[in-house]
């Protein structure tokens, strides 16, 4: 057999952060034509690891080959003339500007003035040979988040790239996104060039890798052919160990009602109605789930109840009290507690440190005072508490609050807000970008919640976590509830239908 | 008031407004790449003292003229220097730039104090245009470099939203994250433009120092510094735009005069009041219309760091 040499190899990559060694003495390689998944806990190491390769990060130690010769990638610019091109989490466009315009962006040109008719007719020629329509003229933040992942395919395609990197890209996608992102994905393979694909989803890794390196704590702990391996052994291989899914055990009596929402409207971001006419009751010591497409009034949905949009019209009860016009605090006081989507930025302020984000909502409570001032003291020991009651890793309680990976800082936030003993506690995807082990935390802190009899309302965009989590699962098209069923009575099947806006047969939706 | 007296102070609207636009489109350019410099006024003073003192030793306004790019070229620099490799604090390091600037022009022109200048820039007439009635005296009667202003803020535009050049640009100060990753130099494109702009002060002053006011003064841009930071954001970080509220704020300056040898009294307080209260109106409503596109970089006033997250 001819002997194949590696699109990219890389060799002895070691990088560290502040209080982390995020990559220690890595060695990786994607050959041409391959589809490799690079798999790991949250703070593995995969997002570092990629963004060295990508010449956004310069790694302390360690080499690169592309086509078994050495380079230097002193920035993502050397990268892309290497072939190169990631697609980060937060996608990097303009969004003021058009799709022509970021996907020339950076190119060479040797022409001084720039055509535009010419170039978008390109482009929209060029985009349609990959099988992909868009319209070059439009603005990025007109886009869903699905096509903007387009946009940034579309670039790199159009740099030229050899290899492709892309991290987390299903997050934001829709179930029908994601089956055009994997056919875009196999047609990339099949004309040779190599694809890397960092996720959490096994299914995922199962479906269309060929090959698979799983990192731990900064090391490679495992790498093989997909064919040769199971959802099991890749788990075990990510964690270290075996994990149990818990179930919710013994369904609880559900109990009282304490929170309901009648016919609630409310106005999105760009003015239109994101919430129309919803309504639900929700009970003590019950999760109730919300499942739907993203962006059918999910998020402004969890800001309406957390105080944080204002309402169009409707009203919030709380234990017979109609709260809707009470603000943020009022709401917290009163025991509802919310985990919005945006963790960083609106449940937590980026630099600011850990210590000082975990009492964001309790420094005015005398506990914290000493006459005037904060009791420092006290607040590092509360601090502390919390990253010891909450499995939190981190280095340092005075490190800003940014420092921490993605799973660490949900359980920060959430242990934060379920600190303060909460009635109601709602959370938009509270397990969005979150590894499994992390996942399973994070769930069985609901579940410990709901043991203690508060309502929980989440907003989850896995099925099977639905039925897994929930008691009972409303299901959320265009801005309204169209049905609410208890999990036992329902099917993936039927509840994928209602959220694409079938017909809902009988009445608007089930009381229980 | 007559025709005649109209044209005039329309004629002098645009030569006291040059000043103005040539900082302000130093100003604009440095902006759009993210990087906000509040040191237009002292880089204007440093150009003025600069551009004088060398015209009146050389006897060559065009030295002078090198002079003012020169000084207000070094000062950016230090900017660019503190905000752009250091990422210190741009509000902080422009403030201290505008401070130093009134200073140290003061120490250097402390001999030139008053002294008148000599080496003028003739009116350049443009042949045929001049001729136009009312039109010809207003536009087509000064000197070149009232003719460069508009030039250069009119190629500013083309060059921001018609060239590649100016994608890059715009991409820097909108999103240096996505510039960065589309294998721009982020801190090449901030440096370059930053200093270009400085330049440009520089020579804004100069303007003042050789053609407007030709002497020099402690202190004699009086502020347009100011104005032309005020005039960007009225101009909603477009040249175009620019060039009309230069001439718009100039118009407002020799209005000022004429109204006083009219014996006309509006308070000059007010009238130096105008244009920001101008600005304050401007941004009331472009925050009131909100349209995605038309407002600040998106960047401005931060500073980049790749490792960071
Ligand atoms: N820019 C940075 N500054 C400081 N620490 C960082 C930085 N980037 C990453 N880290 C740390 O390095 C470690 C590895 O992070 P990395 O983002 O590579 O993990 P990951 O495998 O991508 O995790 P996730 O699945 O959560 O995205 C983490 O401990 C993280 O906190
Ligand atoms: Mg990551």
């Amino acid at each position: 057999m001819l002997k194949r040499i590696p699109a990219i190899e890389m060799s002895g990559i070691s990088k560290r952060f502040p209080g982390v060694s995020a990559n220690d003495n890595i060695n990786f390689k994607v050959y041409p034509g391959e589809i490799h998944a690079l798999l790991g806990e949250n703070g593995a190491g995969k997002s570092t690891l990629m963004s060295i390769l990508a010449g956004l990060y310069r790694p302390d130690s360690g080499k690169i080959k592309i086509k078994g010769e050495a380079v230097k990638l002193r920035s993502p610019g050397n990268a892309l003339e290497a072939g190169i091109g990631m697609i980060y989490q937060h996608f990097r466009l303009v969004s003021n500007f058009t799709i022509a315009e970021n996907i020339i962006l950076g190119t060479k040109n040797k022409k001084i003035g720039i055509n535009k008719e010419q170039i978008e007719s390109d482009i929209r020629s060029f985009s349609s040979s990959f099988g992909m329509e868009i319209n070059p003229a439009d603005k990025i933040y007109q886009l869903s988040l699905g096509e903007q992942q387009r946009v940034e395919i579309l670039k790199m395609l159009y740099r030229g790239c050899e290899i492709l990197i892309m991290d987390e890209p299903t997050t934001v996608l829709t179930p029908g996104e994601v089956k055009e992102l994997f056919k875009i994905l196999r047609t990339m393979a099949e004309q040779g060039k190599g694809v890397v694909l960092i996720t959490h989803k096994l299914d995922e890794v199962m479906e269309i890798a060929d090959y698979v390196t799983v990192l731990r704590s900064g090391k490679v702990v495992g790498d093989g052919q997909i064919s040769e391996l199971d959802k099991q052994s890749l788990t075990r291989m990510m964690v270290g160990r075996d994990i149990v899914h818990s179930q919710a055990e013994g369904k609880k009596q559900i109990g009282e009602l304490i929170l309901a929402v009648d016919n609630l409207n409310v106005k999105g971001v760009r003015g239109n109605r994101a919430v129309s006419n919803l309504s639900f009751n929700l009970y003590k010591g019950e999760i109730l789930a919300i499942a739907g497409v993203a962006g059918n009034g999910q998020k402004e949905l969890i800001e309406a109840i957390a105080g944080l949009r204002e309402i169009e019209s409707g009203s919030i009860e709380y234990e017979g009290e109609e709260i809707q016009h009470y603000n943020v605090k009022a709401r917290a006081v009163l025991g509802i507690r919310t985990v919005p989507e945006d963790r960083i930025g609106m449940g937590l302020v980026p630099n600011i440190s850990i210590m000082d984000n975990s009492i964001l909502r309790s420094y005015l409570q005398d506990e914290f005072k000493k006459g005037f001032l904060l009791d420092y003291p006290k607040i590092k020991e509360y601090a502390r508490q919390i990253i010891s009651d909450y499995n939190i890793v981190c280095s340092d309680i005075h490190h800003p609050v940014n420092y921490l990976s993605g799973g660490n800082l949900q359980k920060l936030l959430l242990g934060r807000e379920i600190d303060g003993n909460p009635r109601v506690l709602a959370a938009a995807y509270p397990v969005r970008g979150l590894d499994v082990a992390a996942s399973e935390d994070v769930y069985n802190l609901f579940f410990h919640e709901r043991e203690k009899g508060t309502a929980i309302l989440l907003i989850l965009e896995d099925l099977e976590d639905v039925f897994r989590i929930a008691d009972r699962v409303a299901v959320m098209y265009q801005g309204s509830i169209k049905k609410i069923l208890e999990v036992e009575n329902t099917s993936i099947d039927e509840i994928g239908s209602i959220m694409l806006g079938a017909e809902v047969m009988g009445e608007q939706y089930a009381e229980v | 008031m007559d025709i005649i007296a109209l044209t005039a102070l329309l004629a002098a609207s645009i030569a006291a407004g040059t000043a103005i636009l040539f900082a302000a489109a130093g100003e604009l350019l440095t902006e759009r790449s993210g990087i906000l410099n509040l040191g237009v006024e002292g880089m204007m003073l440093v150009g003025a003292v600069l551009g004088f003192i060398v015209t009146v030793n050389t006897g060559n306004h065009w030295l002078g003229v090198i002079g003012a790019l020169v000084g207000g070229g070094i000062m950016a620099a230090l900017h660019a220097v503190v905000t752009i490799s250091l990422r210190a604090n741009q509000v902080v390091s422009g403030l201290a730039l505008t401070i130093f600037g009134t200073g140290l022009s003061g120490f250097l022109g402390k001999n030139y104090e008053g002294a008148p200048m000599l080496y003028q820039f003739k009116d350049l007439n443009i042949p045929v245009l001049q001729d136009i009635p009312v039109l010809g005296p207003i536009f087509f009667q000064h000197d070149i470099m009232v003719f460069l202003a508009m030039i250069l803020a009119a190629g500013m535009w083309y060059v921001l939203y018609r060239t590649s050049w100016g994608i890059t640009i715009r991409s820097v100060g909108e999103n240096p994250q996505a510039a960065d990753a589309a294998g721009i130099n982020v801190a090449r494109v901030r440096y370059f433009c930053t200093i270009s702009g400085g330049m440009l002060a520089g020579l804004g002053g100069a303007y003042i120092s050789l053609v407007y006011a030709p002497t020099w003064q402690q202190n004699m841009t009086a502020g347009r510094g100011w104005i032309a930071v005020a005039l960007v954001i009225f101009a909603l970080w477009n040249p175009t735009r620019a060039i009309l509220g230069a001439y718009l704020f100039g118009g407002v300056e020799a209005l000022t005069f004429r109204l006083q040898t009219m014996g006309i009294h509006i308070s000059s307080f007010f009238l130096v009041m105008f244009p920001y209260i101008v600005t304050i109106l401007v941004l009331v409503l472009v925050t009131i219309r909100r349209r995605q596109d038309a407002g600040a970089p998106e960047a401005l006033g931060l500073s980049y760091d790749r490792e960071e997250r």
